[in-house]
């Protein structure tokens, strides 16, 4: 009899079956991932891919011709306008498909669905920030413009023919590893990848640490710490232009005083942000600065580095326009480019579009709220959020009519960014719940011809506010500082608001015809580096009080110095090192020192500080000695003021310090506390650098004294994947640098467009065309973005089909 | 022979039942080819172990080098923690050898108890 060996060894069977399928017995389904015909192998795609192909979509309505190639930059040539926005989101999907998803499931409160509870406050996070309410709202308002409507639903439909070609073998390589699949794409996805940017944007402020701060210092000494105004500012917009009158007259509530700027009371909440230094340098020449006389545009937009990149390369040829430049895999369009005419780009506005007011609800039921003298009723959102592994959680949202605007209450007693003890109700109104339409600038854009056409576009930009760069091939340069901005009076939104009545809210929005812009200036250059946009002393709005001001400084400086500019010197520009932020503290960081106090090792971190060019150049030790000193300097000088403060208390910003002891080195703050005699710049400096050389050694001893190993700059996979990430890259720059490469953010996108006869085009970005790890196009332009290298960009036209460069045609028909 | 015979007839229907259907048909197509060509347990085992140790071996270590061993060497470390390719090959070929082993022995118990 074999029928007991035959039970037992089908039992053996089924049970490795179940093991290898499942994640039942071991952490990954070995089986269905080792696949050489199923899972991850078939993500390996041979080096000598052949992507052409031939395909055929009832959704098209003429013929689209795809030339890939070889850095698999796709040039689309379409017969219709919409048919070319199909096919981008079908490329998008082939190219990008995991990571468009996830920026969206992050954006709409949905990451605990892939990754299980740990995302639960992430997504409560944005879900009560409103994201998807934001999205809802844009959503309307895009679908009511027949042309963008037509072109996401073309856009739309070129992702889901994608979707549907998937089978489990084709999958991207994250599903097949974390476990699960995509979904359908749908228009409200764009419109929340959209909302992603504008949190990324236009989602910064510090209303909480502000007011702690505000609450914890006398006013004097909160004006020192935070100064409105800084010194070295050279704005956006020069000093001395003169504006629009002023139509808008924000009055600031009377008991503004008692209840507002004086008040006292503290706030705990701390939420996740978007990253403080979220910021860009833009930049356009006149003909009358270049070699060849004909302008030159330049643009790196500082962002989160990220594999797959945020950024895709493509060429759009229409019949109406010729464009090339980055897309967002999510959106149709060149977001950031130049077409037959013009160049155009952007960098982040960063005025702070973000309030909070404090609401007083009748009871815990939060039915019922005060709002000039009334009790008015709450609307609530339900939001079911599912968590993979766990069962739903369901939160309620109560939103709040405040004026003319309903406004979440983001933070409550079931929520406060999960570090509160706070039992306090805080709405937020923030501008990006406003309706508007910011796919129709992208699309405008790509069409323009020249500077009315540009002004047309970007008037549509209302949230995230930018400094739009803009020049033509007939010689024009163009800035403006576009954005739909609240008219605010000075403080207003800086600290957490009253909101039991209208007094405090927004009173409106800055007329567009006061929005500071230049147009063919006569100093021969605009440009743009997140810098507060215009000189507080003529423009009549308040603008809020921390803008970096050194990248600005550096650029202004060099522009106005350059002549006969060639596309080379403005790549060099680019990528330029100069900290100018340091090379104003160092002479008197060098004059101050007590010398004879330090010892040996300290003495050699002070000779390098001393011999530093004040240039984050790869393989310089200065750069990471100054890192190190200035933090602890900032230490030694405020750390004793901020013992007794509350939590997230706001700390001052690097401009604040340096320019206060430039202006006086009895700064007041230099005095610890704590001790009996009165420190002097002196002291304050030296126990500084022997604090830093503790740190220093350490450093040291590790083999990270140079700047580029200290620093270490990373671009992560986006699901944190160590293996698909890279580390550790050889690059220079800072925070104050021209080349803003910090550990994990900066230059995006590197561009440079010579806008000649036939135009010059440069650009680079930190990724590669294919978001599939197992691809040779997953990170192939890393390191030569690293090195600071840029490729020229292919303006393809019809007749170049037999070209060398291209490595596949792919073409579409109905 | 009937080691040969098996032996390709195992690989072929695997690799043909894989087009279409999940990874696991290959345990159908080791079980079917015991069952219509009767060998020894221990032999059908054998032949099914090494035929889906060489396909699943050869798949991906064809696969891997046309690859450049790009794709090998970030997930070899995202699964055994290790970046070697070569260890993410062989877990591969023993994984479907295991596999394609117990159901021959399986099909081979079958057709042993039938002819009894």
């Amino acid at each position: 009899m074999r029928i007991v060996p035959f039970i037992a060894s089908a039992v053996i069977s089924t049970g490795l079956i179940v093991a290898l399928n499942t994640n039942l017995l071991l952490p990954a389904p070995l089986g269905k991932l080792l696949s050489p015909q199923h899972g991850v192998w078939q993500n390996a795609e041979p080096a000598a891919t052949d992507y052409s192909a031939n395909l055929k979509f009832d959704n098209l309505s003429g013929k689209v011709d795809v030339y890939l190639d070889d850095r698999l930059v796709p040039h689309i040539f379409a017969e219709q306008e919409n048919d070319a926005y199909f096919v981008q989101g079908f490329l998008h999907a082939k190219f990008r498909l995991w990571q468009m998803e996830l920026q969206v499931f992050a954006a709409g409160g949905r990451a605990s669905e892939i990754v299980g509870e740990k995302a639960l406050d992430h997504d409560r996070e944005f879900r009560r920030l409103g994201m998807v309410f934001a999205a809802e709202i844009a959503l309307q308002e895009m679908e009511k413009d027949p042309v963008i409507k037509s072109q996401c639903d073309a856009y739309t439909s070129g992702v889901n023919a994608f979707i549907e070609t998937l089978t489990e073998s084709s999958l991207p390589l994250e599903y097949k590893l974390i476990g699960y699949k995509p979904e359908k794409w749908s228009n409200l996805k764009t419109s929340l990848f959209l909302k992603y940017m504008s949190y990324d944007l236009a989602g910064g402020e510090d209303d909480f640490e502000m007011t702690n701060a505000k609450s914890f210092f006398n006013t004097e000494d909160f004006n020192k710490l935070f100064p409105a105004l800084q010194d070295s500012l050279d704005p956006i917009i020069p000093k001395g232009t003169i504006f629009e009158p002023q139509k808008v007259f924000p009055v600031v509530p009377q008991i503004a005083d008692s209840v507002y700027l004086n008040n006292r009371d503290v706030a705990f909440v701390q939420s996740s942000k978007p990253d403080r230094d979220n910021g860009s340098n833009n930049w356009a020449v006149s003909g009358s600065k270049t070699k060849s006389g004909a302008p030159i545009l330049c643009n790196d937009p500082h962002l989160g580095l990220n594999l797959p990149s945020l950024w895709y390369e493509i060429q759009i040829s229409v019949p109406a326009f010729n464009a090339y430049g980055v897309s967002f895999p999510g959106a149709p369009g060149v977001i950031i480019g130049y077409n037959d005419s013009c160049a155009f780009g952007f960098t982040n506005g960063g005025r702070d579009v973000r309030d909070y007011y404090e609401i007083n609800f009748k009871d815990d039921n939060r039915q019922e709220y005060s709002f000039n003298g009334e009790w008015l009723k709450t609307k609530f959102r339900i939001d079911t959020i599912k968590i993979k592994g766990k069962p739903d959680f369901v939160d309620s949202v109560a939103y709040v009519k405040l004026g003319s605007d309903w406004c979440p209450v983001m933070y409550d007693k079931s929520f406060s960014g999960g570090r509160s003890t706070n039992n306090k109700y805080y709405a937020v109104r923030w501008k990006a719940h406003d309706a508007s339409n910011e796919l129709r600038i992208f699309n405008m854009l790509n069409h323009a011809k020249n500077y009315s056409d540009y002004s047309a576009a970007i008037t549509n930009l209302h949230t995230p506010g930018q400094n739009c760069v803009f020049a033509t091939k007939s010689g024009d340069i163009a800035l403006r500082t576009q954005g739909e901005w609240p008219a605010k009076w000075k403080g207003q939104g800086d600290f957490v608001m009253p909101g039991t009545d209208s007094s405090f809210l927004w009173q409106g929005m800055i007329p567009q015809d006061e929005v500071p812009y230049q147009y063919n200036p006569e100093r021969g250059f605009v440009s743009s580096a997140n810098q507060k946009p215009v000189d507080d002393a003529t423009y009549p709005y308040y603008l809020g009080r921390d803008y970096p001001e050194y990248r600005g400084f550096t650029i202004n400086k060099r522009l106005i110095e350059m002549t006969a500019i060639t596309p080379q010197d403005m790549m060099a520009l680019q990528v330029d090192n100069f900290d100018a932020g340091a090379a104003m503290a160092k002479p008197f960081i060098v004059a101050n020192m007590n010398e004879a106090d330090l010892n040996a090792a300290e003495k050699k971190y002070f000779e390098i500080l001393k011999s530093w060019n004040c240039r984050n150049d790869v393989g310089t030790t200065g750069a990471t000695v100054f890192a190190s000193f200035w933090k602890s300097f900032e230490e030694t000088v405020y750390d004793d003021e901020y013992v007794n403060a509350p939590k997230h208390t706001m700390r001052p910003f690097f401009s604040s310090l340096l320019e206060e002891i430039l202006k006086d080195s009895a700064y007041k703050f230099i005095d610890n506390v704590s001790t009996e005699q009165t420190e002097t710049l002196a002291d304050a400096v030296t126990t500084a650098l022997k604090k830093a050389t503790v740190e220093l050694q350490k450093i040291d001893a590790a083999g990270n004294l140079n700047w580029d190993k200290n620093k270490a700059t990373h671009i992560n996979h986006l699901a944190k994947l160590a293996p698909f990430s890279r580390m550790n890259l050889p690059i220079g720059g800072g925070v104050r640098n021209i080349n803003a490469s910090k550990v994990d953010h900066g230059p995006s996108w590197r561009m440079v467009i010579s806008l000649t006869a036939e135009t010059e085009a440069y650009g680079v970005y930190p990724g590669g065309q294919s978001g599939n790890p197992g691809s040779k196009y997953y990170d192939s332009f890393v390191d030569d973005w690293a090195a600071g290298k840029y490729y020229s960009l292919w303006m393809m036209t019809k007749e170049q089909t037999g070209d060398k460069r291209i490595l596949a045609k792919m073409s579409f028909s109905k | 022979m009937k080691f040969t015979i098996s032996f390709i007839l195992t690989a072929l229907l695997s690799f043909g039942f894989c087009l279409f259907m999940p990874w696991w048909t290959i345990a159908i197509a080791a079980f079917i080819v015991a069952v219509l060509i009767p060998q020894k347990p221990g032999k059908a085992f054998l032949t099914a172990f090494i035929a889906l140790f060489i396909l699943w071996g050869g798949l991906s270590f064809w696969i891997s080098n046309n690859n450049d061993h790009i794709l090998a060497h970030k997930v070899s470390q995202v699964i055994l923690q290790m970046d070697n390719p070569y260890v993410l090959i062989l877990a591969t070929a023993l994984v479907g050898a295991l596999v394609g082993g117990f159901a021959a022995l399986s099909g081979s118990y079958l057709r042993s108890s039938k002819q009894k």
